[in-house]
């Protein structure tokens, strides 16, 4: 199979290493620092939670090994399955920002000098505390005197207990998280767009392409590379929300929490709060999968989409 | 010449500082500073706890006091993993629900050595706080601080709507009339707050109604009994003639929050908010407080924090000393005068009333002769986080009562009987 650019390889035998070769000794010795911190800190962790996934886990003291069990209940937990329709949703949600913010982003890329400004105002949400998103979004979706509700009165809609209501919590949140997510969207897509060649456009404006006709034919079809990048992380970004139901719901007087909860929030109320860690292990390795299912997924579906030029 | 001095005086002062420690201590020399960290979730009381820190090292110079205040959120997670990892702080607050994993699990230094050597009396405690801090027989923590319950109320929205002020004669009845008279829907006004709160709320009527929350052996609930269901209906009949903001107004707006804003005009809750209120100027002279209204019979529940220890602490000898001195008298004097909460420890709770003498706060230490202690069997955090989901359709109108007190009664009882 060796063809003739195949470069010749590292040890040929009969050859002793000379100084001039990095033996395999030092070679480990300085990948050892990157080796065992990411042994430490995600191979440890990770083989851990799969360990517990099979254990019943108490607050403290020795855990017991019980094989499948967590799995099973789990399979059975209305709780569960209600929390994976709820992230799931939130999912889709924020993949309908993505659209929005190849919009917006192609929109700033013509907005010449004011440009620099745009990107900084849709950047601003990425960069704050999710904390603080969260506390202002709450007083934003407040019943009584929420923002929200005051600007629809307006409009003569009646307005709702957006976070206190479980119909709508889950959409609340994901319009919060689709206005998180737009800037570093739209930064990632500027950045794609950028590359795109000019002379297709000027190229495309002889023959009459008007802008509209520009967008849907040039600027989509060579943006698609980084939609695809886009698309993927936010998903896995969204199946892992946490910090925004735990600000803005909090709290054991929330009629909604019960509704609303997200696969990751469930985890975190069962390993932390009622001390069940092997079945939060379970939640956690489930989690996992659905996101590397998910990541999978979208890899072969590219092969039909992506445009790789 | 002059640095020679210097140096002459620094060395006589700091034997005479070593001098000092050891006098104090069992004989043996004091070898080095130690440092004990102590934790907590208030912003509110650290300075309180700062004083108490300070005070106990001015005694004990070679041991040095760090206060960690953690946000309330995060407090348990951080404990829980702190004390599985090896890394929890040494000394820090306990609440009577979270406590039996914590003592059943081995993560607390015993103390019943300590209550014995030091000849701390257990009496000065309100018993029901002690007893829930004690794990097969041995104590674990010394309680802190306790509350119980009564009707903070708005005087000045009785006033306007021409109510007497609520007293010891009180029964539900006067509190379900008192309600509706108060209620002014086109002023926002509510007569009162009905949230599913469980320790300022429905625990209590339970009890008044002469029903228990859970039987002594920590087996079985007992909300669907006619006892609990009444207990509830206190507050879902309270809903139903809208002489209360709505769950959803009060998911957006916590009670505590509504009361100050001055939308209701009773909150039952705890002593614990006397403070907050103490120091809101919107509500200075408007607001006092009253007994709980009498059901069948008079209760309120109560619960205390704890000054527990962690058992794996690198300086247990020293740990145990300052959570000796957590709960005695100067450590009690020290939270009463700063207002900060009710001390756990008899007799010294003047201060504390005396700080805030524009409040009836009697009421809360009198209450101690009909309480009763947070119910805490099982996995507690468990089976109370259950609690919204469950009673949820009973305050909106949903749901009878019963059906509703019934599946929340299987539900528990279904986490009781876990190991």
């Amino acid at each position: 199979m060796t063809s003739p650019t195949t470069p010749p390889a590292r040890r040929p035998a009969g050859r002793r290493a000379g100084a001039s070769e990095p033996s395999g000794w030092w070679a480990a010795v300085f990948v050892a620092p990157a080796v065992l911190g990411l042994a430490a800190l995600y191979v440890w962790p990770f083989l851990s939670t799969f360990l517990k996934s099979f254990e019943d886990v108490p607050a403290f003291g020795p855990a017991t090994f019980v094989g499948m069990d967590n799995y099973t209940a789990l399979l059975h937990d209305e709780e569960f399955w209600k929390a994976f329709g709820n992230s799931a949703l939130y999912t889709v949600i924020i993949l309908l920002g993505v659209p929005l913010a190849v919009v917006l982003a192609a929109l700033i890329e013509q907005a010449g000098r004011g440009r620099a400004i745009y990107r900084v105002l849709f950047f601003l949400p990425v960069v704050t505390l999710p904390v603080a998103v969260g506390m202002v979004w709450r007083f934003v979706y407040n019943g009584d005197f929420g923002l929200l509700n005051t600007v629809l009165s307006w409009f003569g809609v009646s307005g709702q207990f957006w976070v206190a209501d479980p119909r709508f919590t889950i959409y609340a949140f994901g319009v919060v998280g689709l206005w998180m997510s737009l800037g570093i969207n739209m930064i990632i897509l500027g950045a794609g767009l950028r590359a795109i060649p000019k002379d297709l456009y000027e190229a495309s404006a002889l023959d009459g392409a008007g802008r509209v006709r520009q967008f849907v034919h040039i600027t989509v079809p060579l943006l698609t590379p980084s939609i695809f990048f886009v698309t993927t992380l936010s998903v896995i970004a969204a199946l892992q929300m946490f910090d925004l139901i735990f600000v803005m719901l909090r709290g054991v007087n929330n009629t909604a929490l019960a509704d609303s909860k997200t696969i990751v929030y469930l985890f975190y109320e069962k390993a932390f709060v009622q001390f069940h860690q092997g079945y939060g292990a379970a939640i956690a390795i489930v989690l996992l999968l659905v996101i590397m299912l998910a990541t999978a997924l979208q890899f072969r579906l590219q092969r039909s989409w992506v445009f790789y030029g | 010449m002059k640095s020679k001095w210097t140096a002459a005086a620094a060395l006589a002062a700091a034997t005479a500082l070593l001098t000092a420690c050891s006098g104090g201590g069992s004989g043996a020399p004091p070898t080095e500073k130690i440092t004990l960290t102590y934790a907590n979730w208030s912003e509110d009381q650290s300075p309180a706890m700062e004083q108490i820190a300070a005070e106990f090292e001015k005694a004990n110079p070679n041991i040095d006091i760090k206060i960690q205040t953690l946000p309330w959120t995060e407090y348990w997670s951080t404990l829980q993993v702190g004390a599985a990892g090896g890394t929890a702080p040494d000394a820090f607050w306990m609440l009577a629900d979270h406590f039996r994993e914590y003592a059943k699990g081995g993560q607390l230094i015993d103390l019943s050595g300590t209550v014995k050597a030091a000849g701390i009396d257990m009496s000065v405690y309100p018993k029901a706080v002690s007893d829930s801090y004690t794990y097969e027989g041995k104590i674990f923590a010394l309680p802190k601080d306790f509350d119980t319950n009564g009707i903070w109320y708005n005087k000045a929205l009785f006033d306007a709507a021409k109510v007497a002020y609520p007293d010891d004669t009180w029964t539900w009845k006067n509190v379900q009339d008192a309600a509706r008279k108060l209620t002014d829907k086109a002023k926002g006004v509510w007569g009162i707050a009905a949230p599913i709160d469980p320790q300022g709320g429905y625990y209590n009527t339970i009890l008044q109604a002469g029903g228990q929350i859970v039987d002594s052996q920590g087996t079985a609930s007992d909300f669907a009994s006619p006892a609990g269901v009444a207990g509830l209906k206190f507050w879902t009949d309270l809903q139903a003639a809208g002489v209360s903001p709505t769950l959803k107004q009060l998911s957006d707006t916590e009670a505590v929050s509504m009361f100050e804003n001055q939308k209701v005009a009773m909150y039952f809750s705890g002593a614990y908010w006397a403070l907050r209120f103490h120091k809101n100027p919107d509500l200075q002279g408007k607001i006092d407080v009253a007994p709980l209204p009498q059901g069948v019979k008079r209760a309120t529940v109560t619960s205390g924090i704890g000054n527990a220890g962690y058992a794996g602490s690198k300086h247990p000898e020293e740990l145990k000393k300052f959570l000796a001195f957590l709960g005695g008298t100067r450590a009690a004097e020290i939270q009463a005068a700063t207002g900060t909460v009710l001390p756990a420890y008899k007799g010294t709770q003047e201060p504390w009333l005396k700080a805030m003498p524009e409040f009836h706060l009697q009421v809360f230490i009198d209450a101690v002769d009909y309480s009763v202690p947070l119910p805490v069997a099982g996995n507690a955090s468990e089976w109370q986080g259950l609690a919204a989901q469950y009673l949820t359709p009973a305050w909106n109108g949903e749901k009878p009562v019963e059906q509703a007190a019934k599946e929340y009664q299987d539900a528990v009882d279904k986490v009781l009987a876990e190991k």
